[in-house]
């Protein structure tokens, strides 16, 4: 039976791709990600995983690594977080173009310069357009439940594309939680062994990442964001099967007391469990607010989210990254463009908040959606306001 | 080797793995090399490609050159790319889920890719102790961007981006001793090689092949695009090469250096310079430096061949 | 053409060697012409062609492949015994 534990989060990960019976790992140890891979460092050292770990010598080979890797027919995984994410921004493009599933555990973490090792969105915003699956976790269960249906995912014939499961550096990675880890015999019945066409192997020769002029580079990039918009009902499925085995369903858009809600916060990652208690206190006033969190950040559910968002007169967005000098947050660019086209759209607010691991309370919350509501009935001179900084 | 070459050609594998129909220049010495290390490879391989020449004319899709399965992701990462292939292998074999024997892992790329771009990954590779092979091809320069100076340019030679002028000979830095570098990983297996002697060159790589380890081999590849010289003479200009010095041929297996071929005399280094038109500007006093700096490092490795 | 429909997953090349059907032979300005007479079978001119455009024939003599080689004249420099001349391609 699985069996809830307290523990860490990031061992969590390493939990869930241990039992994933996962082939290769390729990583290099970057903060908040160091736990991860030194946990499963001991797993394969102890004989726990049969895996050959390659410690790489950078992100750029950790990435490169498990593109070889994936090509091969190996189930893969990394873990990196801020700059290594970064480092690894060229390669990331390959397996997503190339098709080639693997799973990458990213602990988002802010983006020098200055430098900091805490977390914010920014290395998450940076990778936005790889092409890859990206799903956000906003609690430990969440990192250890997403990850296992991330190699289901990834490696489904309908879908092929490498995916991140994106959890808060430090202020999700390093907390201990009650997690319920599962079962070997559970995951051994959810997750198919990964079978892929296309390996390299001297039996059956086939060229991999070809080279494309215009007359075929548009052709090539069409079937590929065909593919990955599709992979959303794939996604959904997936989940949905997670659910009805394990008791614990995951969705594109969550929603937390929107079905009237006239005001709705919308948040991504970790601060969203802290956004609902002041959404509690405001609901205890009689306020018709709810908060929105997005789960699935690309393929970006458009249709999941005018939906849960009916109510709506207003929507405050919280980016915990900037595009500098930009329109808005860019979690906030996609909110107001998925509304563009609605006859009744409603008013939609972007702040910026919680940079570089600075922390977000319950009051900052209430204090963010009554500045919103106060944008939206008197407007404001900017594009977006970054909150909480000292003026 | 020249001498018995004569008639050993129709001993060689027929079978080509690196197909015709590749849209390599006129006389791509690149090419041939490519070509021989396939041939000596053989059907049991991976081929991991850096960007570069190999990379472009061989793989225009929906057309590829390639009999082996081949992958190329990046220009800097093909030593990295194999890393994960060999990984691959290695435990899905552990673990029952790839086909038993063995399989050759062999990354490649140009001397851009491997002594500039590319050195960081290909030195963890090494370091890491993966059992596979990295060819470099060694043009001497950027040839498919256009002919851009690399840190494998010789002293002297003219890119464009080391024009010679009023104030500058041309490449102003001596060639990269790459192959020494790869010997300070204590790796079992580093060799030079030539397409102009062929058999030295497929010997080469099979025992490359064969070694448990990394191995490292640099091949000399004669670009008459970059050059500036005659299709029709890339062979000789390779063969030119290693007679006057330019390029000796020599292995390094664990750590014992032998210089596969060696002449009482070598030529001058006139007769190799000349009909390349990126040497054209320099001066006899230039090409006496060049000649016997080029002499001291064939003595070089005489000394530590003889250790 | 290809339609966007039709690009296999990953753009992946599933025919090992496709690229044999592709005629690079129209690239050539001169063709090389072999005199049997002088030629001692040895092989040479194959072991050197960047185009893998010569193997042999049954008698063994060379057998020129018309349809990749790109003439670039190799052959006829390491040719031994000077059997291979070049002739300018008339068309």
């Amino acid at each position: 039976m699985a069996k809830k534990v307290g523990t860490e989060v990031s061992f969590a990960v390493a939990d869930a791709v241990k039992l994933a019976d996962v082939d290769v790992i390729a990583a290099y140890p970057i903060t908040p990600q160091t736990h991860i891979v030194e946990k499963l460092s001991e797993y394969v050292a102890d004989g726990e995983l049969d895996a050959e770990y390659i410690c790489v010598e950078s992100e750029h080979s950790a990435m490169s690594a498990c593109c070889g890797s994936s090509a091969t027919g190996a189930r893969t995984f990394t873990a990196t977080a801020g700059q290594g994410l970064e480092l690894m921004h060229e390669v990331l493009t390959i397996p997503a173009s190339s098709r080639l599933p693997m799973v990458a555990a990213i602990c988002n973490r802010a983006l020098s310069g200055p430098l900091s090792v805490w977390g914010d969105h920014s290395d998450l915003m940076g990778v936005r357009d790889t092409g890859w699956i990206q799903i956000i976790a906003e609690n430990g269960q969440d990192v250890h439940d997403l990850t296992i249906a991330a190699f289901k995912i990834s490696e489904h014939k309908d879908v092929m594309f490498p995916v991140m499961v994106h959890m808060d550096g430090f202020h999700l990675t390093h907390v201990i939680e009650p997690i319920v880890i599962m079962d070997q015999e559970d995951v051994d019945k959810f997750l198919p062994p990964f079978e892929y066409n296309n390996k390299l192997d001297p039996a059956s020769p086939v060229s991999q990442g070809t080279y494309a002029p215009p007359h075929i580079y548009p052709e090539i990039k069409k079937a590929q964001d065909v593919a990955l918009v599709n992979s959303k009902e794939t996604i959904k499925a997936i989940w949905k099967e997670y659910g009805d085995l394990f008791g614990r369903y995951y969705n594109p858009i969550e929603t937390y007391k929107t079905d009237d809600a006239e005001t709705i916060l919308v948040t991504m990652g970790s601060f969203s469990e802290t956004a609902s208690l002041a959404i509690d206190k405001l609901r205890e006033q009689g306020k018709k607010v709810g908060l929105l969190r997005v789960r699935l950040w690309r393929p970006f559910p458009f249709a999941e989210l005018r939906d849960a968002a009916k109510s709506a007169k207003t929507m405050i967005v919280l980016d915990r990254a900037l595009s500098f000098g930009g329109p808005a947050g860019p979690l906030c660019s996609e909110i107001r463009s998925a509304f563009y086209q609605e006859k009744n759209r409603p008013q939609i607010i972007s702040f910026i908040s919680g940079l570089g691991g600075r922390d977000i309370d319950p009051e900052d919350f209430e204090a963010m959606i009554a500045r919103g509501e106060d944008i939206a009935k008197n407007g404001s001179d900017s594009e977006y306001e970054i909150l909480g900084v000292r003026e | 080797m020249e001498k018995y070459g004569l008639y050993t050609p129709r001993v060689a594998p027929q079978k080509e793995y690196f197909a015709a129909g590749h849209r390599a220049c006129v006389g791509c010495g690149e090419m041939l090399a490519v070509r021989l290390v396939c041939k000596a490879l053989g059907k049991e391989t991976i081929v991991i490609n850096s960007t570069g020449c190999i990379e472009i004319v061989s793989s225009l899709f929906p057309d590829t050159s390639w009999e082996v399965p081949w992958m190329h992701t990046l220009f800097e990462n093909s030593a990295a790319v194999a890393s994960g292939v060999e990984s691959a292998i290695k435990v899905m074999q552990r673990k029952g889920k790839y086909a038993d024997g063995k399989v050759n892992v062999v990354a490649m790329g140009g001397d851009g890719a491997t002594l500039d771009i590319g050195m960081q990954a290909l030195s963890g590779a090494m370091e890491r102790g993966h059992d596979f092979v990295y060819v470099c091809y060694d043009n001497e320069a950027y040839m498919n961007t256009g002919i851009q100076r690399s840190s494998a340019t010789p002293y002297g030679a003219m890119t464009t981006t080391s024009p010679p002028g009023k104030k500058s000979i041309g490449q102003q830095t001596w060639k990269k001793d790459m192959p020494a570098i790869a010997v300070a990983h204590n790796i079992p297996y580093v060799a030079t090689a030539s397409p102009a002697y062929p058999f030295d060159l497929m010997e080469k790589v099979k025992k490359a092949a064969a070694t448990k380890g990394p191995a490292y081999l640099q091949i000399f590849s004669p670009c008459p695009t970059g050059w500036r010289s005659a299709g029709e003479i890339s062979v000789k200009l390779a063969r030119l090469a290693v007679e006057t010095g330019a390029f000796p041929l020599y292995e390094v297996e664990n750590g014992k250096y032998n210089l596969t071929m060696d002449f009482e005399k070598l030529r001058p280094i006139t007769d190799y310079m000349k009909p390349q038109g990126r040497y054209r500007h320099l001066t006899e006093s230039d090409i006496v430096l060049i000649e016997k700096k080029l002499h001291e490092q064939v003595q070089e490795l005489r000394d530590k061949s003889s250790r | 053409m290809l339609s966007w429909k039709d690009i296999p997953m990953g753009a992946i090349v599933q025919t090992p060697g496709s690229a044999k059907e592709y005629r690079t032979g129209d690239w050539r300005s001169q063709r090389p012409v072999w005199d049997l007479s002088k030629c001692i079978k040895c092989g040479l001119c194959y072991i050197y062609c960047p185009d893998a455009s010569i193997g042999w024939k049954d008698d063994g003599y060379p057998q020129w492949d018309e349809f990749h080689c790109k003439g670039c004249g190799i052959c006829a420099t390491e040719c031994w015994t000077k059997a291979i001349n070049l002739v300018e391609e008339t068309e």
